[in-house]
């Protein structure tokens, strides 16, 4: 299978920290995988070692094969400007930027990569807009400053930001973790729509929520992936006993 | 302590505060007063408008000075805000160590230096090889005590900026040199105005350094390479000159280096109280 993401052996550190064991995973095409696990047990060094935002983080380094989509990610030359314009990210905190406007948040990964012509900006930002369920509620205020809207809908504004550019995957670390349980709610809704038409990773600390928007489910313990499967037979059936006790909440 | 005794502390410490920061106003209150008085009688238009009249004649103005004082202040403003401001930049994103945090004692250093050292510097580095007091020197000699107040200040609003807003940008794909001048200058931008408004208003009143390199001159601007006048140094001319006329034009000098200074600052404040601002 060449598209998707498929990741071998893969390796990280902060420094002389091990964060990353040996993962190895292969995520479906135009599908929602949900990767849990307690806090600091490498999730998000995970996602982020995807579209190569882990080496940004000063002293860290990343080891082992990532393809996505085809594309071998790690391999010498590829730029990873590229790689990220193609992997989306949005992070648990909404971060619009705060001299922008919302019309201006939207598409300035278009503008900065040199696209100018109003109406095909315009354009974009329409359909990414209504893309991440936002347009009703922003269509008369895109001159508006994009940290003035609420944090549920400054949210979906920087997963507008980050489906303007078009990018085959998206990446989302805890991108509910800020939100109150309505807003939490219309980004779930978001997720389901958008899975036909991208490739979703999503990290989570809420099993409900990865029980309600994935087909796979990965479990990630002290660095190491301990199991992936479908979400339904992982929540119900779990292999490993750790799982079992996580998912149970018997630890973590 | 009772709820009484509590209270009439609290009370005593407002007091102590508030009073502190009238304390902290006063002087500027009492100089601005002082200014008025006694210098308010010299201004009229042709203060702004005319020239220096010769020795012994009474009247004449300032105008020459004042147009000097712009157009030093402009050059210092072109040589030190974007040397400064990039500067800054480079001391906050650097991941190197040793460089930034030597640059960074050099400009507290700098930022020390008397200025009427940075006045010999000026004349041995520009005067003594062009062969002459110029504009050019004088403003560089401003720039050179822009330059530590510029880097300082932009580094720390550049280090403002959270580390959110970094990632977002870089996970869109957008190359870090971008980021930087699109993403993180225009959020620090707010700061970094004030920051250039306060090196601007500090070496607009400069006289030290302006002494052996604009040197003064009663005519009109004559060339970037040629002596200039400026405010504080008409100012320091005639306040100690013999005549009478010439110390109310002094007063009034210096009323209008304050009132220039204001004017500046005033601006800034409007300017930066835009909306969409980012880090303050």
């Amino acid at each position: 299978m060449a598209d998707g993401i498929l990741v071998k052996n893969l390796n990280a550190w902060f420094g002389e920290h091990h964060v990353l064991h040996d993962v190895g995973i292969a995520m479906a095409p135009k599908a929602v995988t949900a990767l849990i696990g307690p806090s600091g047990c490498g999730k998000s060094t995970f996602i982020r070692c995807l579209n190569r935002m882990h080496e940004v983080v000063p002293g860290a380094r990343v080891a082992g094969s990532v393809r996505v989509e085809g594309q071998d990610v790690y391999a010498p030359g590829v730029d990873p400007v590229q790689v990220r314009r193609k992997i989306g990210m949005v992070f648990q905190k909404p971060n619009p930027f705060p001299t922008m406007s919302v019309f201006d948040n939207v598409v300035v990964g278009l503008r900065l990569a040199g696209i100018r012509e109003r109406a095909v900006l315009h354009e974009a930002a329409e359909r990414a807009l209504r893309q991440a369920a936002l347009w009703d509620e922003v269509k008369d205020a895109l001159g508006k400053s994009g940290v003035s809207l609420s944090g549920g809908q400054q949210q979906r504004l920087c997963i507008a930001r980050a489906l303007a550019v078009e990018p085959e995957v998206l990446l989302m670390d805890e991108p509910c973790s800020a939100l109150d349980p309505i807003a939490t709610a219309r980004i779930e809704e978001l997720i389901l729509e958008l899975r036909s038409t991208l490739t979703i990773v999503i990290v989570t600390h809420n099993m409900q929520q990865a029980a309600r928007v994935s087909e796979a489910t990965g479990f990630f313990l002290l660095g190491e992936l301990v199991e992936f499967g479908v979400t339904r037979q992982l929540f119900t059936n779990p292999h490993d006993k750790r799982t079992e006790d996580y998912i149970t909440g018997r630890f973590g | 302590m009772t709820p009484g005794a509590r209270r009439a502390v609290n009370v005593a410490m407002s007091w102590l505060a508030a009073s502190a920061a009238g304390l902290v106003v006063l002087p500027l209150l009492l100089i601005f007063a002082f200014l008025l008085w006694q210098g308010a009688s010299a201004v009229n238009l042709d203060f702004f408008v005319r020239l220096p009249k010769p020795v012994g004649e009474t009247g004449g103005g300032m105008a020459n000075a004042i147009v000097g004082t712009l157009i030093l202040v402009a050059l210092a403003a072109g040589l030190g805000l974007p040397l400064g401001i990039l500067g800054g930049l480079y001391l906050a994103e650097s991941r190197d160590r040793r460089l930034p945090w030597l640059a960074r004692f050099l400009a507290d250093v700098l930022n020390g230096v008397p200025s009427i050292v940075i006045g010999i510097f000026a004349y041995t580095l520009i005067v003594l090889p062009m062969r002459g007091f110029s504009a050019l020197a004088g403003g560089f000699a401003l720039a050179v005590i822009m330059l530590p107040i510029v880097v300082r200040t932009s580094e720390e609003m550049v280090r403002l900026v959270p580390a959110s807003l970094r990632e977002a940008a870089l996970a869109l794909g957008i190359p870090e040199w971008k980021m930087l001048l699109r993403i993180v200058l225009p959020t620090a931008r707010a700061g970094i105005i004030t920051g250039a408004m306060v090196a601007i208003a500090r070496v607009a009143g400069e006289t030290a350094p302006l002494l052996f390199t604009a040197f003064g001159n009663r005519f009109w601007h004559q060339g970037l390479d040629q002596p200039i006048a400026g405010l504080p140094l008409q100012v320091f001319a005639y306040a100690i000159s013999p005549y009478d006329d010439w110390h109310r034009q002094a007063w009034a000098g210096a009323l209008a280096l304050i009132g220039m200074v204001f004017v500046v600052s005033l601006a800034a404040r409007v300017v930066t109280s835009g909306r969409f601002t980012g880090v303050r």
